[in-house]
């Protein structure tokens, strides 16, 4: 991930997913999700969206922290909190297209619970490591994987659990490709976020996974702190984000109030960015009016596409990457950026040494959340 | 055996919603609870979301129906304003009709999905359409745990009250699939239960209720009807919650949550 935002590379590549090949749009597809099917005690769960959980657990060493934490805290003490907004529904769509021809019954090895429901992801999760601390799946569109972070925050401050394991997997299906369709938002491009030409978004996939706990004593400076969180609902529409952005600015506001940081405290925002001409608008009327044109930001979803429900626990560890590494990741594909956007959009990298930065994620349904992190040192 | 909380996780519950077959609201259920007034099973009727706009009540489906039904009857019991609570919304599920509409659209040949069927597909949809029909741009929180639905919903909610100390509404819902899913997920109902939760007691308020993880299997209801309804409809096993309260006495009720755990309720009934 981190190699992808240095060399600045997209991985959004035209739409050949399953059998959509009437959509002209792009897509960025996690490669190897169908490689390897899951471990066999876990074959209930056969489905894109554990497959891609599976993959991404296996990552970076991730399992073995999630290990070391359990080892540490015990079983009922790691708490499973993940965003996802249509878990496994894909195999739903698939198992439609194989009813009885006479019943109408979906076949028998279709299992709901395992897959189309959208706790599963957490379930699968839970499972695989043996938990037996609380769990929830929070499914709040594309703000879910950020949402996660306060759920598991607030389960920690209260006692309840020592360490959680937060995120979000979301995986390609039809609901999403097609549902996107019909509201006239995909790009027939790679997505160009903040571009004065921009035609829409690119759907990705992700799975996402970070190991949150109580900061030790001991931490080293590049350790990465969860410094505060804000949530907001727009109360506006359904699929259309309020027109001024107040939501957005209301939720930003709210995780800077949360840290106990002014805006002039944050040194690189990574936007929702979605890059549909309505979003972008609202989101960058938003932070002009919370953060001027000072703040360097950026959308990274010319990079990743826009994996919804994974959206805020990727582009968390975005942050993380930018907060140890020190860099701002510009964004991909914008050319020319909109010049009624008034905010300091960066469209190259800059070597920089981040303190703090905020992350916005927002979601159909008027539903926002923004998070701060920072380094401890 | 109980899990060590930092905090004590408490609310006071002042306002409560209920919409089930048989149960028309809580005023009507409670005695029905209390078991001095018998359980006549009925189909649900579900009233119209009248604080929406016409146009946006014209799109909704059960789900939200239920849920700002019961949502609007904890607020209005609470005297509370709505714009000032936060809000947790609990669902094993979202729309099922709208669901199996998406589903058979991309099983056939034009896959043609109209925009309303998908942004009503998402599992916030009642969350957003309270946010529009109430005027609250407060924090929405929207959690599934399958069966444990109902269970993570209230411990998130009292989480909330706990540690933010705000007012949280706690809306729980669910409506059946039809089929073919139905076979696959068989819910026989619709079915909503809300709570209004504060962090402090103030003159509507019903009882103060404390909350643990502990290792115990959940409470049953005496009533079998009604036990049917709490082992099928995930929301519905908040009931042994209701049961507790109206019977006006103090108590402690176990209710389902994710195996080995149980979430253990103290109700202390308040005046």
């Amino acid at each position: 991930m981190q190699a992808m935002l240095r060399q600045r590379k997209s991985g959004l590549l035209p739409c050949r997913f399953e059998s959509v090949n009437d959509l002209e749009t792009f897509i960025g597809e996690a490669p190897d999700v169908d490689a390897a099917p899951l471990p066999a005690p876990f074959a209930e769960y056969e489905c894109r969206n554990n497959r891609l959980a599976w993959l991404g657990l296996r990552q970076d060493g991730f399992s073995a922290a999630v290990e070391a934490a359990i080892a540490r805290h015990g079983r009922r003490r790691v708490g499973v909190f993940l965003g996802t907004s249509t878990a496994g529904i894909l195999q739903t769509e698939l198992a439609y297209r194989r009813r009885d021809p006479v019943s109408g019954a979906l076949p028998d090895d279709f299992i709901y619970r395992t897959t189309h429901n959208t706790y599963s992801v957490a379930d699968f999760v839970r499972h695989y490591f043996q938990l037996e601390g609380p769990a929830m799946v929070v499914s709040t569109a594309c703000s879910s994987s950020a949402k996660v972070f306060g759920a598991a925050a607030r389960m920690i401050e209260a006692g309840l659990i020592d360490a959680a394991l937060v995120g979000g997997v979301d995986s390609l299906c039809l609901t999403t490709l097609y549902g996107f369709n019909s509201l006239e938002l995909l790009a027939p491009e790679p997505c160009r976020p903040f571009d004065a030409e921009r035609q829409g978004l690119s759907i990705g996939e992700a799975a996402a996974f970070i190991l949150l706990e109580r900061p030790a004593d001991n931490l080293g400076a590049d350790a990465v702190l969860l410094l505060g969180v804000g949530e907001s609902s727009d109360a506006h529409h359904m699929s259309s984000p309020h027109p001024e952005g107040l939501g957005a600015r209301m939720a930003m506001a709210a995780a800077l109030q949360s840290a106990g940081l002014q805006a002039t405290d944050i040194d690189y925002i990574n936007l929702h960015g979605t890059a549909t001409p309505g979003n972008d608008a609202a989101e960058g009327k938003a932070v002009a009016g919370l953060f001027g044109e000072r703040t360097p930001c950026s959308s990274t979803k010319g990079a990743t596409g826009h994996t919804l429900g994974a959206a805020g626990g990727l582009e968390a560890i975005v942050c993380a990457i930018a907060l140890q590494h020190g860099f701002l990741p510009g964004g991909c594909n914008t050319r020319q950026l909109d010049p009624n956007i008034p905010i300091r959009y960066l469209t190259a990298n800059l070597d920089a040494a981040p303190k703090r930065v905020l992350s916005n994620s927002f979601g159909f349904g008027g539903t926002n959340c923004s998070l701060v992190l920072g380094r401890a040192g | 055996m109980s899990i060590s909380n930092t905090h004590t996780l408490n609310a006071w519950i002042d306002g409560i919603g209920l919409l089930g077959p048989g149960l028309e609201n809580w005023p009507a259920a409670r005695p029905i609870l209390a078991g001095v007034a018998d359980y006549v099973s009925q189909s649900l009727v579900v009233p119209a979301p009248m604080a929406l706009p016409p146009a946006e009540r014209r799109r909704v489906g059960l789900t939200v129906k239920v849920a700002l039904a019961v949502a609007q009857e904890a607020v209005a019991a609470a005297q509370a304003d709505a714009r000032q609570l936060a809000a947790v919304f609990a669902s094993s599920g979202a729309d099922g009709d709208n669901c199996d509409a998406i589903c058979a659209a991309l099983a056939s040949d034009g896959r043609h999905i109209s925009p309303t069927r998908f942004h009503n597909s998402v599992h916030n949809a009642p969350a957003g359409y309270w946010g529009i029909a109430s005027g609250a741009m407060t924090p929405a929180n929207v959690v599934c745990a399958y069966d444990a639905s109902f269970g993570a919903g209230l411990l998130e909610a009292v989480v909330q009250v706990s540690v933010d100390a705000v007012g949280v509404l706690l809306v729980a819902y669910e409506a059946p699939y039809p089929e073919p899913l139905q076979s696959k997920r068989p819910l026989p109902s619709a079915f909503g239960l809300a709570l209004a939760l504060m962090p402090q007691p103030g003159p509507r308020s019903l009882a103060r209720i404390q909350i643990e993880l502990v290792e115990a299997t959940a409470d049953v209801l005496e009533n079998a009807e009604l036990e049917a309804l709490r082992r099928q409809i995930p929301c519905a096993r908040g009931l042994p919650l209701l049961q507790a309260l109206a019977s006006g006495r103090p108590g402690r009720v176990v209710l389902d949550y994710l195996s080995p755990l149980g979430l253990a309720v103290e109700i202390q009934p308040c005046g």
